[in-house]
């Protein structure tokens, strides 16, 4: 039960983060990508300071035996550059500029109400889906994301 | 850069790294919402509910500041439904083929200083970017 509680506040927190710096709205993320337009620096900010707290966590992590609640950190990131990370990335990014949604603001945003928002859930649910059967088979858990 | 708002974003941006902070450290996590979303799709038993309770704090926390901080707070979101469904299809077979997101690659991933989160974060970066030029700049007027 401690690691649902614990999994509840850290989606709390995000859900919060994506809020006060307004990714979860569309507008404001591809105001980040028009860099051709009225340019929107913001979204390098969000990243920035979610980064200097990640690393820092990341430096604890390592200094410790296990976390609170599980047996085990997670496995070194892995290393190759191949195919799929690079198309992979290719093909989520075309689907980032043409609405403005990653996952994270696309499910946050739910809490507005908009039929937009669980049509776009949907459709990626299932792309997920798809990819995973097509290319990992059912029961692979992927590693770094 | 009218639109510029440092501060909000520094500070929502703190949030979300003590969220990827939190994961880490008690549940030995990596907050990767592409991951999480996805792992419900090859559920394993002990594995589903987190999740879910992940992806319910997701929607509360957004829910929450709207309700305590911004009540007028609106989302600009295209009303085309083929850009929806293409836009999530594409998201979706993305972030799986490639093992992550914006959350993922882009805060874990770099702030591990993987080389592999690096190189998806430029790419989905410039993807993204040619994709707004070409529909803004291009094909829009």
């Amino acid at each position: 039960m401690s690691k649902e509680i614990s999994a509840l506040a850290a989606g709390i927190l995000f859900g919060l983060g994506l809020a006060v710096s307004h990714m979860v709205d569309p507008a404001k993320v591809l105001g980040f990508l028009d860099i051709a337009g009225a340019w929107d620096p913001s979204l390098a900010f969000v990243m920035a300071g979610a980064l200097v707290v990640t690393f820092v966590a990341f430096r604890i992590a390592s200094g410790r035996p296990a976390p609170i609640f599980a047996e085990s950190f997670p496995a070194p990131a892995r290393k190759e550059i191949d195919a799929r990370l690079v198309g992979g990335a290719a093909i989520f990014g075309i689907g980032w500029g043409l609405v403005g949604f990653c996952p994270g603001p696309a499910v946050s945003s739910l809490a507005f109400g908009l039929p937009q928002s669980l049509i776009f859930v949907g459709a990626m649910v299932i792309g997920m889906a798809g990819a995973r059967m097509i290319t990992q088979g059912p029961a692979v858990a992927t590693g770094t994301s | 850069m009218e639109n510029f708002t440092p501060i909000p974003a520094l500070i929502g941006g703190a949030f979300i790294g003590l969220s990827a902070a939190a994961l880490l450290l008690m549940n030995g996590r990596i907050a990767g919402i592409s991951g999480i979303v996805g792992g419900l799709a090859a559920p394993s038993r002990g594995d589903v509910a987190w999740r879910l309770m992940f992806i319910a704090g997701l929607i509360i926390g957004a829910f929450a500041y709207r309700l305590a901080v911004e009540p007028n707070m609106a989302l600009a979101l295209t009303p085309s439904l083929p850009l929806l469904v293409v836009g999530g299809l594409l998201t979706g077979i993305g972030t799986t083929v490639s093992g992550g997101c914006t959350s993922g690659h882009g805060v874990c991933g770099i702030a591990r200083l993987s080389p592999r989160s690096i190189i998806a974060t430029l790419v989905f970066m410039a993807a993204g970017g040619a994709t707004v030029f070409v529909m803004r700049h291009v094909i829009g007027d």
